[in-house]
């Protein structure tokens, strides 16, 4: 009986796999080949995009205070401080600024999306689609994955702003630093290696922001309690996702000899 | 109009169709055929499998056993894309409309035309107004879904899968929770589908009054309206044209005519009769 059990759950995660891979597939082929839904897109845009914008920017914003507030303290014991927008520029554009703003958009959008699709697959809409010789892929994953694609690189660059510019006003305000103080070694400490890995992360975290909302959403089994628990699912696994895959991509980049 | 072609072969034909979900045996080695333009009325109680029979005939599940002919093809093996083909001779009400929460009562009618890539907004409208014209609903056009009683979803629900003509109706419990007058109107509605577009119909239902309804009257072009069977002087009786399956636990319980159902001395066949 245990062994039938285990077997069983094995047979789960198998599965679970197989179809995360298939709908990531046809995610994908869905960009290279007709029919495209451009419009649904750009609505997934505004939503996913100009719709986190009040949550990314705050939370850019007070990360990038909290952080300057934090190393300053640690820097003048070390008769360092000048040094405060560099270390603020490098923690938030490799670091802080992909993996807070793809946390805080997991929060919003990949919830959103498994409530979304969840709730049209116990309405049966899901069916209807099919019936209608609609690919819910196309239809309802492709335009939430290409959205967050091209949303979730921008939110991130607007978040490193906002958050150097919170550690800016800590500077000024605490630190006492110059405005040259500040953004100087900021700006010369960024090279192209640091830009490139604050910009790549977000486009792997994107798939995972659209694809496991997505997913739990096209799994939703048990109603609208169903629809409830796949939401509550979706945030779970796609932050940790976020946060392993975020260790594993900087261990490749490092390796590799990027970072 | 649709002519019923009637020397083709059956318009679905289940063979020994059988489908388990996990250890839940939901569908156990059915077999059924329908010719073109005949009505096939499923009755049983929940879970005895009736919606998931509809789902398989759509090709929306595959079956892990047997196989599914729609006008002679079997679908069981064909991809989605395939499938589709199939898919558009076929229209379906799902039992609470399905409707798209998001789109007007206009854009949900057509969507299966821009779908299909038609692209003449005039003739589309034209098309999703005389649609809504045969369910009575042409006023609503620009309403969203939310603001439409059940009833009216249904009727939404029936002139979105008739947009495209086709020659296959399925019917997903589509007067279940609505009052007898609506229900009625519904049924009204099938029947006028049946008789003036001759299509093939099944009707999932577990209202006894729905299947007396289908197989007892006809549609009158010239009163717009509907008729007794016998008293319309109707070519052909649609008691004759209908069949009457029970399900019980994903097994063919019953399969006849109305007369046969009605007399079946059957105690569990008459726990829906009465």
């Amino acid at each position: 009986m245990a062994a039938g059990g285990t077997l069983s759950y094995l047979k789960r995660k198998v599965l679970a796999i197989q179809d995360g891979t298939y709908l990531l597939i046809n995610a994908v082929r869905a960009l290279f080949t007709p029919p495209r839904y451009t419009t649904d897109t750009l609505v997934q845009m505004d939503v996913i995009g100009v719709g986190s914008l009040p949550i990314v920017l705050p939370t850019g914003l007070f990360t990038g205070m909290v952080l300057a507030l934090q190393t300053y303290r640690t820097l003048t014991r070390f008769g360092s401080a000048t040094i405060l927008g560099e270390a603020v520029a490098l923690s938030v554009v490799r670091e802080l600024g992909p993996v807070l703003t793809a946390l805080m958009v997991v929060g919003r959008v990949s919830s959103g999306i498994a409530s979304e699709i969840g709730s049209m697959l116990v309405s049966e809409q899901v069916d209807a689609l099919r019936a209608m010789g609609t690919d819910p892929h196309r239809k309802l994953v492709a335009p939430r994955l290409y959205a967050t694609l091209v949303t979730l690189p921008l939110l991130t660059i607007l978040s490193d702003f906002i958050a150097m510019l919170g550690g800016y006003i800590i500077s000024l305000t605490i630190a006492h630093l110059t405005t040259n103080e500040y953004w100087s070694p900021a700006y010369q400490s960024l090279d192209y290696h640091d830009v490139t890995q604050g910009l790549m992360k977000p486009v792997f975290f994107a798939f995972v922001v659209a694809l496991v909302g997505s997913y739990f959403g096209l799994n939703t089994t048990g109603g609208t309690e169903g629809v409830g628990r796949s939401t509550t699912q979706a945030v779970v696994v796609a932050s940790v996702a976020i946060l392993v895959l975020d260790f594993f991509i900087t261990l490749f980049l490092i390796g590799i000899g990027f970072a | 109009m649709i002519t019923p072609d009637l020397a083709g072969p059956p318009a679905i034909q289940l063979r020994h169709v059988s489908l388990a979900f996990d250890e839940k045996r939901v569908l156990q080695d059915v077999s059924l055929e329908l010719a073109s333009a005949e009505t096939l009325v499923l009755l049983g109680v929940t879970g005895s499998g009736k919606s998931v029979l509809l789902k398989v005939i759509l090709g929306l599940l595959k079956p892990d056993s047997g196989e599914v002919l729609i006008e002679g093809e079997n679908i069981v093996p064909l991809r989605e894309s395939a499938l589709n083909v199939f898919r558009r001779r076929m229209g379906i009400v799902f039992q609470e409309g399905a409707l798209f929460d998001s789109l007007s009562v206009y854009e949900n009618v057509s969507y299966r035309l821009w779908e299909d890539g038609h692209d003449d907004e005039a003739e589309i409208e034209r098309r999703v107004r005389q649609v809504l014209g045969f369910v009575e609903l042409e006023e609503a056009i620009d309403k969203m879904p939310a603001e439409l009683s059940g009833g009216m979803r249904r009727r939404v629900a029936i002139a979105r899968a008739v947009i495209s003509q086709p020659r296959i109706m399925l019917y997903d419990s589509p007067t279940a929770g609505l009052d007898p007058v609506t229900a009625n109107t519904i049924d009204s509605l099938i029947v006028k589908l049946r008789d003036v577009q001759h299509v093939t119909s099944v009707v999932v239902t577990h209202r006894v009054p729905d299947a007396v309804m289908i197989s007892s009257f006809v549609f009158s072009p010239e009163r717009q309206g509907l008729l007794p069977a016998a008293s319309a002087n109707a070519r052909r009786n649609p008691a004759e044209l209908t069949q009457f399956v029970v399900l019980k636990e994903g097994k063919v319980y019953f399969h006849g005519d109305r007369h046969q159902l009605v007399t079946a001395p059957d105690p569990y066949l008459r726990r829906f009769v009465e």
